[in-house]
């Protein structure tokens, strides 16, 4: 069985969705460690979650960056091992570094929380096989800060890079070119505002959100 | 001991929604003639250190690596020198 870390930050809101979405959609195992884990090693995917880590004060993940688990997250990135951040977790890993740019408050003030069409815009990364290329997928979405922002030679590097994973299909909060879920430039790390863990079973609407986890275990069982 | 006071404001080309909100309120009022608002965050920070380059040199790093997000906001700071108590 795939081992899959879920870290809880104070504040966080969707580690149990997530943890449920391993335990009971994929059938691999997860555990949430808390914010003050310093050590990752035993497991094969990192997740963090979305809500509002440290009430979100100064910036969204401005304060989780200097949690006591975020060097082992970055540790665990440089071995090549899979990173993936959702809402709150992407922000966080945007503060910390490990991805580029920025996410802003939507363009619009408000709080958005609805379904949102997507595009797979690449689908040969650590997070996306399962997808077939330019996929429409639906996931849904839930942040007052998802506008992605980042300047223009960091975005014609991301176009390079292929490091665009998904896009918006109706860009409803002023991304930058409707991004919605970014990669590093290695591939391991994923950051995306839209929540799989949502979408992960036909009561909540649609099971497009699997196929994310569903493309960890395939690129798991291609290393082992 | 010194005091920082600390201005972190959104870049220029940075779209800043919650100023554009305020802006159409001040219309609301009346206040016609206000054409620009831009919104930022305001810290006062004590700081134990002996001489003035130290608390700037500590001010810029405490802006650098929390205060402030390079990619979107920038900063400024002034210190004064507190009277001893």
């Amino acid at each position: 069985m795939m081992k899959f870390a879920v870290v809880s930050f104070p504040g966080s809101n969707c580690d149990e969705d997530l943890y449920y979405a391993i335990t009971d959609d994929l059938h691999e195992a997860a555990t949430i460690v808390p914010h003050t884990t310093t050590d990752l090693s035993g497991f094969d995917v990192v997740l963090i979650p979305g809500g509002f880590s440290y009430g979100d004060y100064l910036r969204g993940g401005a304060i989780a960056k200097f949690a006591p688990v975020m060097p082992a997250v970055k540790a665990f990135a440089q071995t090549g091992k899979p990173v993936l951040g959702i809402c709150n977790g992407f922000q966080i890993l945007t503060e910390a570094g490990l991805l580029p740019g920025t996410l802003q408050h939507n363009r619009q003030m408000q709080f958005i929380c609805e379904p949102e069409p997507l595009r797979v815009e690449n689908n040969r990364t650590m997070f996306t096989s399962a997808f077939q290329d330019q996929q429409q997928i639906t996931l849904p979405i839930a942040h007052g800060e998802g506008n992605y922002y980042c300047d223009d030679a960091t975005l014609a590097k991301l176009r390079e890079n292929h490091q665009i994973a998904f896009t918006y299909q109706n860009n409803p909060n002023g991304s930058v070119s409707d991004i919605a879920g970014i990669t590093n430039e290695a591939g391991n790390v994923l950051g995306m505002m839209p929540h799989p863990e949502r979408a992960v079973e036909d009561i909540q609407g649609g099971t497009d959100g699997l196929l994310v986890f569903k493309s960890l275990v395939q690129a798991h069982l291609r290393t082992v | 001991m010194f005091l920082a006071q600390v201005h972190v404001t959104y870049k220029p080309s940075i779209l800043d929604p919650q100023a554009v909100a305020i802006k159409d309120a001040m219309h609301r009022l009346a206040f016609d003639q206000v054409t620009a608002v831009r919104q930022g965050k305001y810290f006062e920070i004590t700081l134990d250190v002996s001489t003035a380059d130290e608390a700037e040199r500590q001010i810029e790093a405490i802006c650098d690596q929390l205060l402030a997000n390079p990619n979107m906001e920038t900063y400024r700071y002034d210190i004064k020198e507190l009277a001893n108590q």
